[in-house]
């Protein structure tokens, strides 16, 4: 508040300023007795030693007092909350030149010192007069030198640091870990047992377990294919696309509801979750994937699809509590869509940026508002698209079995009407007789009445069909065939098509886009008007035509070209994050300055080069020719590294010298996300359906919870069969009271984008997996599913529990410990009085209960 | 190494380790002391290791000598109307039918209030003085008033967010933005929790569901265990607390030390403490198990204390309105004693909501039984407190998003003026215990309502002394996210000394 005061503050003495300067100026000389450098390099560098001595110290990079900064050109230029400062060429009309001739106490600046000289006062109205020049030997500041914002660079491949590193690597990634390594003289850790690492691959490409017989498959095919070749079988499941859309959807904040107060439903929704489903199981490569879902609607002949991948910034928040103003709800949608949009393809937090210029990157509040004008002229539409693929293949074969059905019934019953058209007639000429005489016929509906008063010459086909029909519907002797045919009609089949929520460009009346004041949409500054360009930082971003400024696809296809720094960097991170459970520059979501250095700088730039199609890396035996921007490519590039391979056990000796893992001696060992452990656990009942897409779900939800939403608008309808297993990822999410077996595994909460999820342990998660409803379920249909196999001993039985749950046998005191967990659950019902064969089944039911709660279950190793 | 140093070379566990060190080592000079007592008091309660040194570390990373240890925070949804409650208005009383003047509505918006035809609504309440204080109640908290000696009335509170959600998000975490932690969750990362077998966090609805939702008790970015874990008005105290169908409480024992010798086989295979925190966690969880039923389980509480806070009390004749939901004038009187009750056990914050004050209209009808509904539960609960010597060291808060209206809403379709619009320019809110000087009226709204004429209080003003209150220096308290260093009260706050005692 105080800062609003100060800035209120300002914003009068600069008015108050102005008519000071204006009473005080026919009193300064207008010209000087001494004269500035005529040189204008040597004119700036005496302009900056003078705003460095009197000025910085308020509006320099440290304060930056009223916003304003007088420490760079372009932040001169930029001005400062209060509106512009100076006017290149016009010194008279520069607020920074009458603030400081002003004589007044409360105005004159500097506000503490002496007052500036008349020379000086001359240097900075010569300097003004002539444009601003500044000092051209300065050096870029430490932002602008900023790793991240250097052109992604073309790395050598390290040479192999030893023998042992050479045989240990497998492919290029390889090298770049062993280097540094073998630098810290540290050894990588040995391969994970074949169990591990299917289970590993099949839960971070797909999501779910490996089967018994492929891990039996996998373990016994000793091969050079046999990796590559489960590598390839989980790239190409449709679960491929589950699994990885559901990592968008999280960077997407995708939700079933508006959020807010009144949060309603989306029914259209899951159409866009869809559709990211099908483009990463296609691999549409990342910078298609990119410019459909920020600009698919601008692409020329935009296909629906194309539109719809739009959606992406429609699953921002909708405010319809009431009495809200729509406007500032818009806003904030588009505030939303720039700072996401910076977030998930440039990894930067712009957002400070909306209400004062960055404090640490070089990023200004008119360079937000230059961002935030890209998506201004995006306006909330809706668009016509087809449903799932397989639904519109479906229905031109129903829709013609639908069809000729009718035409045969209606020639039925036309057939059969053919002999009494003269009653048809008669009864035609006696209603118009009625209605002429005013004398409606109570059963005659409205547009029949229309039909008839027609002259029956001048009717058109289907009018006199439908008065047939009418007439057919009244006759005993027909009513029967016509119910057949009504009966019909109700069975057509749904056009496949649905209504979606898009982004379409607004053409009528485009909008200015001015800097906020504070943020705040009530106070734009008219003297900053802002269009679509690029922060200084990074490469400019231009218009495809000439005529006009950049918008929105041009920004898609800036985001995505050769010479963006960040784009593909912060792509990399993210697959490699789900991969490894970290990034390669930790901080996802900060490549800022303040964010954190890449552990493998070279290795960083290697992948994103290669992913980006920079530099064509040379085809090699083991990671093959590369597709530009293909996820898939560069997924299998790294399970085919020794890196993804290795144990995750944790090692001693790491502990001090790398206790973090950020050199990669190991893989990391990650608890499995809330979706997953779910999915995971209905996979080893057998109870998990695997249908991909479609509406969202509604499986079983604990009472009292969709009544925590606003006033209780909401009713949770629980779906029946084979809805009530599928994916966690299809569980309708609600925004306000969203599943809680899912928020107490850090599932995101959907109202902002999510970089990265957190991996929290907490005693909830522990009763969710004991003994919430779904939980129970699977530990008995579990139980049911291995006592089918009769043939079984108690000890077949647990291995074969094991190998459904955790992919491997159990070791010996394990078995034990399991056997004596049966026994003894079996003994304890049986003192309870309960049969021999419920005890038993009881005891079984518990014994599936603790398998899936055990840590290595829920776990990717 | 000190002892924390030592401790947290033992918390080496992959990913929490390496998360709190991030924390730690992220602050800015000062920050993490608080932290890091947060996270040895959050692990020793979470791995079930009460004998942890926590208490003396508390007391010297504080940042100030702490006056409060456990907030009960009644949140108000939806806004009550303090010109009815708090506020005694003659000269809007004397105005009344009159329309405000041009200069003051043209600049403001309304959520619902047609500007043009809008007219100033006096309060027919009957006002009396209370206390040796004399602090203002209206007739319609008859109950509450007999302890104005121990409350500070705040009546110069404003916000700058006239929507609901905003705004309770704006009172919750700082900002009307998503994805900030909540009060709850920065006190409980700020301090850890004391209780040993029960959240730090806990969460009490009664009525209809609030406008914020669950975004209400979040943890933001901050991780999940610093959320708030909602109590049940029906069925089991917490989710998934009782054991499946047929699951005998033997049995679950039984299976716990199974599924722990199990966890331990692991650990000695992979070495990954994680999975130490799970076995501790699965513990914790076992001891909820019978903490919460027993919480929840009203049996010990005499006969005196049931009927004090209403627990059982008949519906009001009159009963009507949105704040007559789901019984909630036991659930509010039940919530309230059941405040009392966490914060013996040691748990952070409690947070009852009861969202049942957004009126619109039928003003004169709703909101005496709401008042009714609240009235005799937290005047129980401040005296209970204060007889077991709790109320020292336990805050109350007592308040909402924003405030109403001086003008009657004249909104479309509606003849007469019955109810009250959003007013976030001037409102009122009270508090009581855990360090507030009581016996206090602060600030004062202009003389019809409409802007603070005296004192004004932001929402990061009031975060900011209620942090300061348990020994927390809001500008110290932050954590890094994104590369910016987050708190509670985001730009602004400024502690008021003068409501400390």
């Amino acid at each position: 508040m105080l800062f609003q005061k100060i800035v209120a503050g300002i914003l009068c003495l600069s008015l108050a300023a102005e008519c000071a300067a204006m009473v005080c100026q026919p009193d300064e000389p207008k010209q000087s007795s001494v004269a500035s450098p005529a040189d204008d390099q040597q004119l700036a560098n005496a302009v900056r030693d003078l705003l460095q001595a009197r000025c910085w110290s308020c509006h320099g990079a440290g304060r930056r007092e009223a916003g304003l900064r007088l420490d760079e050109r372009d932040l001169i230029l930029n001005g400062g909350d209060s509106g512009l400062a100076v006017v290149p060429g016009q010194p008279d009309a520069s607020r920074l030149l009458q603030r400081v001739r002003s004589v007044s106490a409360d105005e004159q600046m500097p506000p503490e010192g002496e007052r500036l000289s008349r020379q000086q006062i001359q240097l900075l109205t010569d300097w003004l007069q002539r444009g601003l020049p500044w000092p051209k030997s300065v050096l870029p500041s430490a932002a602008a030198l900023h790793w991240a914002y250097q052109p992604v660079s073309r790395q050598q491949i390290p040479p192999s640091p030893s023998v042992d590193a050479a045989e240990w690597s497998r492919n290029e990634i390889d090298l770049f870990v062993a280097e540094k390594l073998s630098a810290r003289g540290i050894r990588p850790s040995p391969p994970a047992s074949r169990e591990t690492l299917i289970r590993r691959a099949s839960l971070d490409l797909i999501g779910l377990l490996p089967t018994p017989e492929q891990v039996q498959q996998f373990v016994s095919d000793t091969s050079a294919d046999a990796w590559p070749q489960v590598v390839d079988r989980l790239l190409a499941s449709p679960h491929f696309g589950e699994r990885w859309g559901r990592h968008w959807l999280d960077l997407a904040r995708y939700a079933d509801s508006d959020g807010y107060e009144k949060d309603n439903a989306r029914p259209d929704a899951w159409r866009y979750r869809d559709w990211v489903i099908d483009a990463i199981n296609r691999d549409l490569p990342f910078d298609q994937f990119t410019v459909q879902q920020l600009a698919g609607d601008l692409l020329p002949e935009a296909e629906p699809l194309q539109k719809l991948a739009t959606a992406f910034h429609r699953q921002t928040l909708t405010n319809t509590e009431g009495g809200t103003d729509q406007e500032e709800f818009r806003v904030e949608a588009c505030f939303d869509r720039t700072e996401t949009t910076g977030q998930v393809w440039l990894g930067l937090t712009v957002g400070c940026a909306r209400c004062h210029s960055h404090k640490y990157e070089q990023l200004t509040q008119r360079e937000y508002y230059q961002l935030f004008s890209v998506f201004n002229n995006a306006d909330e539409a809706t668009a016509t698209v087809p449903t799932a693929a397989a639904d519109v293949a479906a229905w031109p074969p129903l829709q013609l079995a639908f069809e000729s059905r009718r035409n045969e019934l209606e020639r039925e019953l036309a057939a059969a009407g053919e002999s009494r058209i003269a009653e048809f007639e008669d009864w035609q000429r006696q209603q118009r007789e009625l209605l002429q005489s005013q004398q409606v016929p109570a059963e005659l509906p409205k547009e029949i009445q229309a039909i008839l008063q027609l002259d029956p010459a001048r009717r058109k086909a289907a009018q006199q069909q439908s008065l047939r029909q009418f007439w057919y519907r009244q006759q005993a002797d027909l009513k029967p065939l016509a119910a057949r045919l009504d009966e019909h009609l109700k069975t057509q089949p749904a056009k496949p098509e649905i209504t979606v929520r898009v982004l379409h460009q607004r053409s009528q009346s485009p909008r200015r886009t001015f800097v906020l004041h504070r943020g705040e949409f009530l106070n734009p500054l008219t003297d900053l008007e802002v269009t679509p360009a690029a922060p200084g930082i990074l490469p400019p971003l231009t218009s495809r035509s000439a005529d006009r400024l950049p918008d929105r696809l041009d920004f898609a296809r800036w985001l995505v070209a050769s010479d963006n720094p960040l784009s593909p960097r912060v792509a990399v991170n993210h697959i490699w994050a789900h991969l490894f459970g970290r990034g390669l520059v930790r901080t996802l979501g900060d490549f800022g300055v303040r964010g954190e250095a890449p552990t493998h700088p070279e290795l960083l730039d290697w992948l994103a080069a290669r992913f980006a199609g920079i530099a064509v890396a040379e085809s090699s035996p083991v990671s093959g020719a590369t597709q530009p921007w293909s996820r898939k490519q560069l997924i299998r590039l790294i399970l085919l590294s020794a890196a993804w391979q290795q144990s995750s056990c944790h090692r001693g000796d790491l502990q001090t010298v790398d206790p973090e893992n950020r050199l990669l001696a190991r893989q990391n060992r990650l608890r499995a996300e809330g979706e997953i452990v779910r999915d995971i656990s209905l996979q080893a009942a057998g109870l998990l359906s695997d249908r991909v897409g479609g509406p969202s779900v509604f499986p079983p939800l604990p009472a009292g919870i969709a009544e925590l939403s606003y006033a209780g608008n909401f009713k949770w309808v629980e779906s029946s069969g084979a809805d009530r297993y599928r994916r966690g990822m299809y569980t309708f999410f609600k925004r306000t009271s969203p599943h809680p077996s899912l928020t107490a595994f850090d599932c995101p909460d959907a109202n902002l984008t999510c970089l990265e999820r957190g991996i929290s342990n907490t005693p909830l998660q522990a009763l969710v997996t004991l003994n919430n409803e779904v939980f129970a379920e699977c530990a008995a249909a579990f139980a049911g599913r291995l006592g089918k196999s009769d043939q079984l001993t108690t000890e077949g039985r647990i291995e074969l529990a094991f190998q459904l749950c955790l992919g491997r046998s159990p070791a010996m005191s394990e078995l034990n410990e399991l056997r004596q967990l049966q026994q003894d659950l079996t003994q304890l019902a049986l003192a309870e009085n309960v049969s021999v064969a419920d005890a038993n089944a009881g005891a079984w039911r518990g014994l599936c209960r603790t398998l899936l709660n055990l840590d290595e279950f829920i776990t990717r190793e | 190494m000190t002892n924390f140093e030592a401790e947290l070379q033992r918390l080496t566990c992959q990913h929490a380790a390496q998360t709190r060190r991030r924390w730690l080592t992220s602050s800015a000079s000062g920050i993490g002391s608080a932290a890091l007592a947060a996270l040895l008091q959050g692990d020793g309660v979470l791995a079930g290791q009460p004998e942890d040194a926590s208490d003396s570390l508390q007391s010297t990373l504080s940042h100030f000598a702490p006056r409060a240890k456990h907030c009960i925070f009644l949140f108000q949804a939806g806004a009550p109307s303090h010109l009815d409650l708090f506020d005694p208005k003659p000269r809007l009383a004397e105005l009344n039918g009159r329309p405000l003047p041009e200069e003051i509505v043209r600049k403001v918006r309304f959520a619902f209030i047609q500007k043009e035809s809008a007219v100033l609504l006096g309060s027919p309440r009957r006002w009396r003085k209370h206390g040796q204080c004399g602090m203002d109640f209206s007739d319609y908290l008859p109950q509450l008033a007999t302890c104005a000696d121990d409350i500070l009335m705040v009546r110069s509170m404003f916000s700058e967010q006239f929507n609901h959600h905003p705004g309770q998000l704006l009172l919750s975490c700082g900002r009307a933005t998503f994805g900030l932690p909540t009060i709850g969750s920065w006190l409980n990362y700020g301090l850890g929790s004391e209780s040993q077998d029960l959240p730090g966090y806990v969460v009490l609805t009664s009525g209809r569901g609030s406008s914020g939702g669950a975004s209400l008790w979040g943890s933001g970015f901050l991780p999940s265990h610093y959320a708030g874990v909602l109590f049940r008005n029906q069925g089991e105290a917490v989710l998934n607390l009782a054991n499946p169908s047929g699951v005998s409480a033997a049995a679950h024992r039984r299976t716990l030390d199974a599924l722990q010798r199990l966890n331990q086989l692991r650990t000695a295979e992979v070495q990954d403490p994680e999975i130490d925190s799970r076995i501790r966690n699965y513990e914790l969880a076992f001891r909820m198990q019978s903490a919460a039923p027993e919480l929840i389980d009203l049996a010990g509480e005499s006969r005196s204390t049931l009927e004090a806070y209403g627990v059982e009390r008949a519906q009001h004749p009159q009963a009507t309105g949105r704040g007559n939901v789901a019984e909630a004038h036991r659930t509010y009187a039940r919530n309230c004693l059941l405040a009392r009750r966490l914060v013996e056990r040691g748990v952070r914050f409690v947070n009852i909501i009861y969202e049942a004050w957004d009126q619109h209209s039928d003003l004169n009808k709703d909101l005496p039984y709401n008042c009714w509904v609240v009235d005799q539960p937290i005047t129980a609960l401040l005296r209970d407190l204060k007889q077991r010597g709790l109320l020292d060291t336990t805050l109350v808060v007592w308040g909402a998003e924003f405030g109403r209206t001086p003008l009657g809403e004249n909104r479309k379709g509606r003849a007469a003026n019955t109810g009250r619009d959003h007013h976030p320019f001037a409102f009122s809110l009270w508090m009581a215990g855990g360090g507030i000087r009581g016996g206090q009226i602060w600030g004062a709204s202009d003389e019809i309502g409409w802007g603070v004429a005296d004192k004004p209080v932001h929402m990061n003003d009031l975060q900011a002394t209620l942090l300061r209150l348990f020994g927390l220096d809001h500008l110290k308290l932050t954590h890094r996210f994104q590369g910016r260093d987050f708190r509670l009260t985001d730009v602004g706050g400024t502690v008021m000394q003068s409501w400390l005692s």
